[in-house]
């Protein structure tokens, strides 16, 4: 289980998360929307700790990280190795084929033998439709298939959540339809997920919790047939609307 | 030839050591470290090549420090190919895009492992050209080691001029044998590039 509590972060002056709290039971996937600037990809780049929280404290299974202490390197490290991250603009390390992208993590993070290691590498490659790609460096892959490429390097550290900070935002309309099915398979053999989107058709086929969230705060939560549906907060209602149209 | 092509790749080789050294300096974000290698830069670049290499040669002799004429050249053409380096080594880190170094804590790695494994193989393919100027002058300012006694190619000319007086047949020879190992050396930094350049459009 993923449990956010309180979770505080600014930059200079500008309050980004203000108070945040959040549980993510195993193997449920949450889809995080709001308006640019909401803070939602700052609370994902908080779970990887890509950025330092200023207060508050996370939690994934038995492992914490408690901010209003301080929080050392070594900790840091260990927490993220049980989220796997999807940035939005794919990060592929370029001078690594396909496939090297995906064994980078396992044979220097984890020391696993690199034919072992290759041997992974492949059948998660596999798995996210690539089996043909392997040996292509990023360039030669369309936006969909190096997304498709970032997440299968994830999935090879094994973590227990996987964050997914707008995946598809970058892709061509023809290309998003491939990542998503990806993650959509993915939640099916029940990987935990948290993934801000804009894909309101993801959220509503696929996740079991929609979180509204607004000015740093979460302002809505509930179900995505519910909060679709009936949306209680006036703001949830406008921004839904905004997307509609 | 038999000094000038070794005095040049030990003295780029310790260089270029000392050229990343100083760059991960820069860039550490610790103060002490900062201004050690912002001095170093300062001091290195402020002053000529020549008056250095006096420095070392004839000038730590007052203090006792006696150093032979080769050994004296290296010391000096790697402080100097050290402190240029570093430039281009530190631009070269920071052009990679900041995504680099998350995706690569993104799955864990330590600070080292994104240097070592993510970073600096990209910041070399940027770095080659200009490191590639800087190893074609370096070629050629050996020659300044004739003025510490370094029997160099440039001296060797010197000396043979002394006896045989036709400076424009030696000294033009002097040119021709510089310009081919720089032809050389650019033909290397074509086959370099070409093979760093596999992994983006071209």
């Amino acid at each position: 289980m993923l449990s956010i509590n309180n979770l505080h972060k600014q930059f200079g002056d500008l309050v980004v998360l203000n108070g945040i709290d959040l549980k993510v039971e195993t193997g449920k996937v949450v889809v995080v929307i709001g308006p640019s600037g909401s803070g939602k990809t700052t609370l994902l780049r908080c779970l990887n700790v890509l950025e330092t929280p200023n207060q508050g404290e996370l939690q994934i299974n038995n492992q914490t990280l408690d901010f209003s202490t301080k929080v050392t390197k070594k900790n840091i490290q260990s927490f993220r190795k049980q989220t796997g991250m999807v940035f939005q603009t794919y990060n592929l390390f370029p001078h690594k084929t396909a496939i090297e992208n995906v064994m980078e993590g396992p044979v220097i993070v984890q020391n696993i033998k690199k034919q072992k290691a290759r041997e992974k590498a492949r059948q998660l490659l596999e798995k996210v439709g690539l089996g043909d790609k392997m040996d292509y460096y990023p360039f030669q892959l369309s936006g969909g298939q190096q997304q498709r490429v970032g997440i299968a390097r994830a999935l090879a550290m094994e973590p227990e959540v996987m964050l997914f900070d707008e995946p598809t935002s970058a892709l061509d309309p023809e290309l998003i339809g491939e990542v998503l099915q990806v993650m959509k398979e993915l939640a099916e053999e029940g990987m935990t997920m948290v993934v801000v989107t804009h894909e309101m058709g993801f959220a509503r086929d696929v996740a079991d919790e929609v979180i509204f969230m607004e000015g740093g705060h979460i302002v809505e939560h509930g179900h995505p047939s519910e909060m679709f549906s009936h949306p209680s907060n006036e703001r949830t209602k406008e921004f839904l609307n905004l997307l509609s149209e | 030839m038999a000094r000038t092509i070794p005095l040049t790749l030990i003295a780029f080789s310790i260089g270029l050591v000392l050229a990343v050294v100083t760059a991960l300096f820069r860039l550490s974000g610790i103060k002490l470290l900062e201004i050690i290698a912002r001095i170093y830069v300062s001091i290195i670049r402020g002053t000529p090549l020549l008056v250095q290499l006096y420095i070392i040669f004839f000038g730590l002799v007052s203090i006792g420090i006696e150093v032979d004429p080769f050994p004296a050249a290296i010391v000096g053409f790697s402080l100097n190919t050290g402190a240029y380096a570093s430039e281009i080594i530190r631009a070269a880190i920071q052009s990679i895009p900041k995504g680099q170094w998350e995706a690569s804590y993104s799955i864990s790695m330590n600070y080292g492992q994104a240097l070592r494994r993510i970073i600096i193989p990209q910041a070399t393919r940027v770095s080659i050209p200009p490191l590639s100027n800087s190893f074609i002058s370096l070629v050629k300012d050996t020659s300044l080691a004739s003025t510490i006694m370094v029997t160099e190619m440039f001296r060797k000319s010197q000396e043979i001029v002394a006896t045989t007086y036709e400076p424009l047949l030696l000294y033009t020879e002097a040119a021709l044998l510089y310009w081919t190992i720089c032809f050389l050396l650019s033909l290397g930094q074509d086959a370099i590039e070409k093979h760093l350049n596999r992994y983006v459009q071209t």
